[in-house]
Parts: C-alpha cells; structure tokens; sequence
C-alpha cells in the first residue's frame, strides 16, 4: 500500500488560517476522531455515518460495479500500491483516509492519449449490501483525449469513496456522479481532480438521494491555461442530509474555475450544506474564478446552510466572485404563473424546474437531464406541490 | 355575450400596523363589448381592485361579491378565474427565471383550453401576434420576464392576452412605463384583442394618455377605494384638464 506522509501539517488549536494549510496524508491515524468540533465535520449528523468512521472496513467487489463503456474507455482493477495512486490528490480528512486505507484495489478508469470518444460511459456502484465499504476509483485521460464518464451510485449502501481524476496536457473530460441512493444509506465521496497544461474538466454532482451523503470535489489548477467547470445539482426531501464542498486551489497562472451548485429542499428535516473554497495562491495571476450557490426551500422545515470562502493572494487576476443565497418559493411568481391558468402544482413544478435548469442545461447528457427531470417532477408530486 | 359583476366589494390588506381597508363598496358591472376606464389618484385603490379580482392573496375581501356570469368568482383559486375567463394584465409582472417564454405561453394555453393547442396552428397564431406587437422572434427563447425593459414586459402582458383569449381583462396601469411607440403598438394589441374577441376591458389608468388610444365606453373615477363619479369619455377629458384635486378636496 502506498503511504504518503503529510506534506503540510500544523499542530496546536489555531484554527488554521488558509485553506491549503490542511494536512494531507492516507495514514488515518494523522487525523483527529471525527467531531462535530472541527470545521470540516460541522453539520454532519455523525450518527448517520453507519461504519464510514470505523479504521476497519470490507472493500467493493468487481461485482458490485456494473459499466457500460464507450468504444476505447477502459476500466480495470488493479492494485492501490501502484506508483500513480495518489498522482491526483490525498487525503485531507479522516474518512478519506480510511476509505484509502481500506481499499486494496483501485478502479482505473482510462481513456487513452488522443482519442476522441463523444459517447458518454457509465459506471454504476450497485452494493450487495449496507456494510461500510471502501472503494477507489482512478479516472486517468490522456493527452488531447476527450471522453464523458458518468459515476452512479444507487441502491442501499454505506460506502467511503475516493475518486481520482487525471487530466494530461489538452485533454477534455466531462464528469458526472450521481448520488440516487436508497434510503438507509450514506456516502462520503472525497474527489480530486488534479488538470494537465489547457486540460478542460467539467465536474457535475447530482445528488438525488441518501440519508447521510457528503461529496468534496477539489481540484489543483498547477499547470497553466487549465480550465474547471463544477456543477452541482441537489434535491433534498425529508431524511436526506446533502453535504457538498467544492474547492478551487489555483496555483499556475493563467487558469480558470467557475463553480455553481443549486439545490431545492423540501420537507421537514431535509438539510444541505454548501461549502465552497476557491483560495488564488500567489503564483495564480490572470485567474478568472467565480462561485455560486442557491437553494430554494420549497417548504418549512427544511434548512440549507451555504458558506462561500474565497481567499485571494494576488492581486493579478482577471476575476474573482462569489455569491449565495437561500430563500423561500416567491409567492408572486406563483401568482404570476397562476393568474394564467396554470394549476398550482404544475406552477410550482414550472419554477423549481426552471430554478434548477440553469445547471441542468450544463450537464449535457441526454440519458442524465432526462433522468434528472423526472426526477424533480416525481419528488414535487410527493409533498403534493 | 359575458357580465362581470363586483357588487359593494370590501378589501384589506395585512400591513405592518395591521389591518388596512383599502375598498369600500365598489360597484361596477362590464358587459363583453365594452370598455370601462378605472381612473384615480395614486393610492385611491385602483390597483387593489385589479389584484382582488384576480384573486392575489395577499387582498382579503370583506364583504360584497365578484361574479362573471352569474358564478361567485370569490369562491375559485386564481388559476379557476383565469380559466374561467379572466385575465389581469400586470403593472409589474414577475420574473420566472429558468422558464422561457415559449414553454410558459404553451403551458398557459393548454391550462386556458383544458388541451394542448395544435402545434401548427400555435406557432402560426403566436408568430402573427408578436409580429403585430413588433416583437422579435428570438423573444420566446428568453426566460419570463428575465431582464426585459418596462415596454417588452407590456408587450408580453398584451401578447398572452391576445393568446388566451379571456372573456373579461383588466389592465392595470399597462400604459406606465410606456413610450409613445411603445403605447401605440400596446394599444393597437388590446383594441384588436377586443375586435377578435369581443372581450370586455378593464382599463386601470392614472394618466389620460391611453385613452387616446383606447377609446373607453365609461369612465369611473376613484377616490378614497369608491367610485367617486362616473359618466363617459367626456370625464376623462375634464380630468385631463383639471386633475384629481376637486375630489380630494372633497374628500378632506
């Protein structure tokens, strides 16, 4: 098993200060318990996490992932001792850890240097049962390759996930992973993406259902010209508590990030937290970054937390923003839609559909909008809305 | 051939210092055919009115009644009413983000007719109106209300009037925020309007200047949420030349 040691790591009860200070290693042990204490686990209701704490857990099997491969899209399983394990990012928390710890194969997912393959490929994680599972998944593109892979998760299942993503010079991926899960389960899914010289990424989260499920997408932007694109969709009802945390982390100059998650809520006890770091390190000059989240609670009881963070370095840069905001459904809309006939469910359909489309649109898979829409409108039919 | 009729309507309004009444026993009937010029000083409740029988929440009637052909208009929800035949052309109308012109019309004309329109026919039909409203053809593409100036927001108001085709229409204050260009072109949509349909209108104003254009049948002047005087067009003319402050004084 590959053991990385932290590269950055500060002691003592000072907060720390910037958010590439955090310590990075895969030996659990390098990391605090998991507490409602640290900022990192704030929000989350630690009694949903079901094993995913535990030091010790099963791994996914072969079995448990089923793929439907676009022609030239590979996906093997090898071991997690291999040198570019890691080559895209390491932990920055505990269950990461753990999930690395545990997972003795590692799922490569490749698309070899200057193909070009337009066909979406799926992945879908389909567990055998609800024990906590470890699993890492590789995606690797190579050089000027471009290619569409899509990571589902669905059924009933407590997994702790690592997914790497390797960009080489030009290349172009869209990504999307999907959390449709049953209820009953919970997911921790940390992510790096680490983008090659003028590498493109597009990074799409859907998270649909799950009791418990807490993705953390980051990416280092240390070539220049590379360009990221995060997207995040998010229906919460009762009983789901979705957490997401993108980080930007723009260290070569010249580079771009734009990162926009919208999310709608309803029912009661149905929670999402929204995090966002963007940090432009000194060396980052003629960045453009902006970050965004909205949420739109569609009855009482829900709650949405949303935190943008942006620390900047540097004065050079093309652009940095952000913004957030949480309300309510506007009556007056509703009245609008209404005064021309239209029923009230199928108004207030209208509006969290076209809420929500503007990141929809952004997708760009067919099978996923589509599934995606549906839905929206079978979880609006619920409350009776 | 349809009656609108408000009979001795009461309305208020929830405010921060509790209950406002804002009508106090309006009277009005429009048959189909005609139309009916609703003018007054800011605050006089003309508005309200406009908002009461389109069925905002916000306004709690009182007392008296709404009824368009003999059905109590106060016992549906706004959809029933719009369904029913009734439309409200906005002083202010909303933005729906996300949701394009095209996708809204469609889905409030197939809510109006109870089915989906013929899709040859839609497109022709919504084609000629925005071509007699002079608006661009790309506009369906843009989200509701999304960024549109004071004159595109009134063309698209008169636009889905004339493609709903309501029995009875109030126009709230559709000639504010208007240019001359722009209130000509508005205009000439609600007079064809009335000449396709027969409808009847409700023509809220503060200003004189759009009955220029619209020639009203009867002119009622409100003061103090009543109609303080009503005749024919020849009383929009006297306010034009002397204004609202021999009622106000009156009032006081």
């Amino acid at each position: 098993m590959a053991q990385h040691g932290i590269e950055e790591h500060s002691h003592g009860l000072v907060p720390l200060q910037t958010r590439s200070e955090r310590p990075r290693s895969t030996t659990i042990g390098d990391f605090a318990e998991i507490s409602n204490r640290q900022e990192i686990w704030r929000y989350l209701p630690l009694d949903q996490l079901n094993g995913l704490a535990d030091e010790v857990m099963a791994e996914v099997v072969e079995q448990e992932i089923s793929s439907q491969l676009a022609q030239g899209v590979t996906a093997t399983w090898v071991n997690t001792t291999e040198d570019f394990v890691g080559s895209a990012g390491l932990p920055e928390d505990r269950i990461s850890a753990i999930s690395w710890t545990n997972a003795s194969k590692t799922l490569l997912i490749d698309v070899p240097a200057n193909t070009e393959i337009s066909d979406p490929s799926f992945l879908t994680a389909r567990l055998a049962n609800s024990d906590a599972k470890a699993l890492h998944v590789f995606v690797h593109v190579g050089a000027n390759a471009k290619a569409t892979i899509v990571l589902d998760h669905v059924g009933l299942g407590v997994l702790a996930e690592n997914v790497e993503i390797l960009l080489d010079q030009g290349a172009k991926l869209d990504f999307v992973t999907i959390q449709d899960w049953a209820k009953g389960s919970s997911h921790v899914s940390t992510q790096f993406a680490r983008l090659g010289r003028d590498s493109f990424l597009k990074h799409v989260v859907v998270s649909l259902g799950g009791d418990l499920v807490r993705i953390t997408p980051s990416v280092a932007l240390d070539s220049p010209g590379a360009e990221i694109q995060m997207f995040g969709v998010y229906l919460a009802d009762s009983g789901n508590y979705f957490e997401h945390r993108p980080y930007v982390d723009h260290i070569a100059a010249n580079c771009i990030s734009n990162v926009a998650y919208k999310g709608a809520l309803q029912g009661a006890g149905a929670h999402t937290v929204w995090v966002g770091d963007v940090l432009i390190r000194q060396t980052a000059i003629g960045t453009n970054s902006y970050e965004l989240n909205r949420n739109l609670l569609l009855t009482d009881g829900a709650r949405a937390d949303s935190v943008p963070n942006l620390e900047i370095e540097t004065g050079k840069i093309e652009g940095a923003g952000h913004a957030s905001a949480s309300g309510r459904f506007d009556d007056e809309q509703l009245f609008y839609l209404m005064a021309r006939g239209i029923g009230d469910s199928e108004a207030k359909k209208l509006v969290v559909r076209g809420f929500l489309n503007e990141v929809v649109q952004k997708i760009g898979i067919a099978e996923v909008e589509q599934r995606l829409i549906k839905t929206i409108e079978q979880e609006l039919e619920k409350v009776g809305a | 051939m349809a009656t609108l009729e408000i009979k001795n309507l009461h309305v208020s309004v929830e405010t921060d210092q509790g209950k406002k009444q804002i009508l106090r026993g309006v009277d009005l009937t429009i048959n189909s055919g005609e139309t009916h010029a609703v003018m007054g000083p800011n605050g006089s409740g003309k508005s309200t009115l406009a908002y009461s029988i389109a069925g905002h929440p916000k306004y709690e009637v009182t007392d008296g009644e709404i009824l368009l052909d003999g059905e109590d208009v106060l016992a549906m929800s706004v959809d029933e009413r719009a369904r029913a035949g009734l439309f409200l052309a906005m002083q202010y109308p909303v933005e729906v983000p996300g949701v394009s012109v095209s996708n809204f019309l469609r889905t409030a004309k197939t809510a109006i007719d109870g089915e989906a329109p013929k899709l040859r026919e839609w497109v022709g039909d919504l084609k000629k109106a925005m071509n007699d409203l002079r608006m661009d053809s790309d506009f369906t593409e843009r989200n509701v209300n999304e960024g549109f100036s004071g004159g595109e927001k009134k063309r698209h108001e008169i636009l889905q009037m004339e493609l709903l085709k309501p029995k009875m229409a109030i126009l709230d204050e559709t000639d504010s925020g208007l240019d001359v260009d722009a209130l000509k072109v508005v205009s000439e949509g609600v007079n064809r309007a009335k000449t396709n349909t027969g409808l009847g209108l409700l023509l809220i104003t503060h200003y004189t200047r759009i009955l220029r254009y619209i020639e009203p049948d009867f002119v009622h002047v409100f003061v103090a949420g009543k109609v303080a005087e009503q005749g024919g067009p020849e009383l929009a003319e006297r306010l034009e030349a002397e204004g609202y402050d021999r009622y106000l004084k009156a009032d006081a």
